[in-house]
């Protein structure tokens, strides 16, 4: 594990070779937006939100700062015009399936993101996948997944497992940038045990 | 039969095989490739072997069902040796002709020969046929000349050759070397070089390495790997052999669809028939080189074949692309060095060995060597699987080989490389069939399936159809690439339908840009692909659809479909 130097945002970082960008960049205060990173799980890449442009060799691309590892003389620019208006156009996307997500119109503030360019989903999850990979990573109990593929990806939670396993943990709800999590869970427990009241989960 | 454990062993085998065949001997080899079979050549096979059973003939006859011989449209095909008489579109009536005018009394029968519907010229042999004539079947010709559940047939066209030829006469970096010196490229989509990629996993560090073959095939109106793959089992597995040796692997696996029952018995046939001959497994050829392969068995969509899609499922998790910014020939499969090629690749290999890099290097364009197979599909006369030089012209490959449009139509465009390729415009119909011009022109070649597009088919509808593939055969891991793609197939069905809005394609244009600067993988950095490349030769058909759409959509609406899914029904 030894120590190199790169540049972000103009500034010299130290950072040690096994660090991603994002790390290198939080450590000495830089921010780098996220959504579907968390700090216990593994890393993802879906979200995206975190892209940034990386100058290596004479080469600029763009690259998902929360898997890029750091590299000696890297070059990273946190904000340019092209990584602005990416993250706009992803932060649009995603207000389409949930308009009032808080972190969503944070970030849609500074990006000046519309959240209307883009007509209303059906679904409100941003497939984000803490939920699942809290889940699957953390608490090794699998109850939550990812179902189909592509633009019909879904989040489902395997009824017999939720029932036993999840009146005693419910840790994944906080996680959500959405409520589409909690929806979800709902959705299980009334499909797998008929009656319980709404109000007494709620008020949980 | 025993195991064979020195080079002079497998060629007294060889010897052997070939002594005991006459070659004078009349053969009929009757197309078995899915096309044909789905024509119903069953009853082809069957009538022949009723035949000769009639009239006693097993001793003097020998009958192969083969791979598919290509010539899908004119299918089903039998040809007979040695003379080589090539009869299309075959019925079980016709058997009882072939085999006592033809095979007994060396008779041609005219009306079952290929008639050229230009010239009116009728053409005996394979390569009088014009569809077979600018062909070079360097890989692909072997498959009417052997029973592809046979390894004597395969040993008795010099067969594993390339192998022993790797094994006891060169070191595996000469082995390297000479893959370079060919500078042979990738046949399953980005035309990287094989030699650096093994060079890669090669020197990475680690005594556990893995060789791959991707036969995954998921796009639309490609079928050549199952073709050659199905035909020829042996020519693929002995190439994957020899870059297991160069490579340093032990362990190799062949990554293919579970719904492909004939390419699944054939390589298992060939397999077992490998390990018998001591060609597969411990101490090859009493070289002291080892080596394994396992079949691995995929139910997935269009994106499992991307390289680290596929190595995570055949690591047993979730298969979805991961980021490569460490590469998979540095970290693939259990995060050891791991080299995946696609079939074709890997069947250049033993002939590249056999023949010398030299030979391979004066076939092709400058920096595109060698053969390419292209599996010609939509609005041509010929559809069906071919192998051209690269540096054949398009133009060439559409009317020469592919026989021109159907119905007295018009060409339109010529499109590659499927969801993730593009279109080029008749007007540019002589480029060359070469990585580099094809990826200039916005229509990188993918694997080599070939859509032929005549004039009454919309270049929208043509993008819509993709993008709905897409959204369907994506994983839908990341954002830019699901909810891109979701937004560019509302806009573009919208436009198709004459629903279409001034700044649509503004917005379509920049969708484009982020699904190609932010997505995870291939898939979605390409996805904009078809809109991209017909939105610059074909504009004014958005336009016009934008502007007066309405009633075009409905006078459109009978004819939706899009001919490359006859692709699907093949296998
Ligand atoms: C979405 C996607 C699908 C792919 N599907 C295939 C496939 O079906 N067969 C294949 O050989 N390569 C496929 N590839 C390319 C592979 O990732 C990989 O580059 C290739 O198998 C390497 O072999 P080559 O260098 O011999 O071409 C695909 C790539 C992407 C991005
Ligand atoms: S680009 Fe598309 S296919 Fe590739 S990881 Fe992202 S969602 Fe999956
Ligand atoms: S935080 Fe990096 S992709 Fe989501």
């Amino acid at each position: 594990m030894s120590e190199i130097i790169l540049r972000i945002d103009g500034k010299e970082v130290k950072a040690s070779t096994e660090m991603t960008v994002l790390a290198a960049a939080r450590s000495v205060g830089i921010n780098i937006p996220t959504l579907c990173h968390h700090e216990k799980l593994e890393p993802y890449g879906g979200c995206r939100i975190c892209t940034v442009e990386v100058e290596t060799g004479g080469r600029t691309s763009l690259v998902a700062a929360c898997l890029y590892p750091v590299q000696p003389d890297l070059v990273v620019r946190t904000r340019s015009e092209n990584v602005d208006k990416i993250r706009k156009m992803l932060l649009e996307l995603l207000l389409a399936h949930a308009p009032d997500s808080l972190e969503l119109e944070q970030l849609a503030r500074e990006y000046g993101a519309d959240k209307n360019r883009f007509e209303k989903e059906s679904s409100f999850c941003i497939l984000c996948g803490l939920c699942v990979r809290y889940c699957a990573e953390i608490k090794k109990a699998n109850v939550v997944g990812f179902v189909e593929s592509g633009t019909r990806r879904e989040i489902s939670f395997i009824p017999e497992r939720a029932a036993r396993e999840c009146w005693k943990c419910k840790e994944c709800f906080p996680l959500c940038p959405t409520v589409a999590l909690q929806a979800a869970y709902f959705l299980t427990e009334a499909l797998a045990f008929p009656s319980p009241s709404p109000e007494s989960e709620s008020e949980r | 039969m025993s195991r064979i454990n020195s080079a002079a062993e497998l060629e007294d085998r060889r010897q052997k095989i070939l002594s005991k065949r006459d070659g004078e001997k009349p053969a009929i080899a009757i197309c078995g490739g899915t096309s044909c079979l789905a024509l119903g050549n069953d009853r082809i096979i069957s009538a022949f072997e009723d035949e000769i059973a009639g009239q006693s003939l097993e001793n003097r006859i020998h009958v192969r069902v083969t791979g598919c011989l290509g010539f899908c449209q004119k299918g089903p095909i039998v040809v007979i040796y040695p003379e080589e008489i090539c009869y299309t579109e075959v019925k079980p009536e016709d058997v009882p002709d072939i085999v006592s005018q033809t095979v007994v009394s060396k008779k041609v029968i005219d009306r079952l020969l290929f008639t050229d519907p230009d010239s009116g010229q009728r053409a005996t042999h394979f390569n009088e046929i014009p569809f077979y004539r600018k062909q070079q079947r360097n890989l692909f010709g072997d498959n009417s000349k052997l029973d592809p559940k046979s390894i004597d047939d395969f040993l008795a066209l010099g067969g594993y050759s390339a192998l022993s030829k790797s094994l006891f006469e060169l070191t595996s970096e000469q082995v390297l070397d000479e893959i370079k010196k060919a500078d042979l490229r990738g046949r399953g989509g980005g035309g990287f070089p094989a030699g650096l990629k093994w060079e890669t996993a090669r020197n990475a560090p680690g005594d556990e390495k893995y060789v791959i073959v991707n036969a995954h095939e998921g796009e639309p109106g490609a079928f050549m790997d199952r073709a050659l793959f199905t035909g020829n089992p042996h020519i693929v597995l002995e190439g994957l052999i020899i870059g297991a040796y160069a490579v340093g692997s032990h362990q190799g696996y062949i990554y293919t669809h579970h719904d492909t029952p004939q390419l699944r018995e054939n390589i298992n046939i060939a397999l077992t028939q490998a390990e018998e001959y001591g060609l597969l497994g411990e101490n090859i050829l009493g070289s002291g080189f080892s080596f394994a392969v396992e079949v691995h068995l995929d139910i997935g969509i269009f994106v499992s074949g991307e390289s680290s899609a596929l190595m995570m499922a055949i690591d047993g998790k979730t298969p979805e692309p991961r980021p490569k910014y460490i590469r998979t020939s540095v970290s693939g499969i259990r995060g050891k060095p791991t080299n995946l090629n696609n079939v074709e690749t890997w069947a250049n290999v033993p002939r590249i060995i056999s023949k010398g890099s030299e030979w391979y290097t004066s076939i092709g364009t400058e920096r595109s060597k060698g053969t390419k197979l292209i599996s010609l599909s939509g609005n041509i006369v010929n559809t069906g699987v071919m192998e051209v030089p690269l540096g054949t012209t398009l133009r060439t490959i559409v009317y020469d080989i592919g026989g021109g449009i159907p119905n007295g139509k018009k060409l339109k465009a010529v499109h590659f490389g499927g969801p993730m390729g593009g279109s080029i415009p008749e007007s540019l119909l002589d480029t060359p069939l070469d990585f580099d011009e094809l990826a200039h022109l916005g229509a990188p070649m993918g694997a080599g399936g070939m859509l032929v597009i005549d004039e009454d088919m919309s270049m929208v509808e043509l993008t819509r159809y993709f993008l709905d593939f897409l959204a369907n055969e994506s994983c839908g891991k990341c954002v830019p690439c699901r909810e891109g793609i979701r937004q560019m197939l509302k806009i573009v069905t919208s436009i198709n339908q004459g629903k279409g809005r001034e700044g649509d394609i503004e917005l379509l244009e920049e969708l484009s840009e982020v699904l190609a600067g932010a997505s995870l993988c291939a898939l979605g950095r390409t996805a904009p692909g078809p809109f991209l490349s017909t939105i610059r030769s074909f504009r004014d058909e958005y336009e016009f659809l934008i502007k007066d759409g309405d009633s075009v959509y409905r006078s459109s609406l009978k004819n939706e479909e899009v001919p490359a899914e006859r692709a699907k029904t093949i296998e």
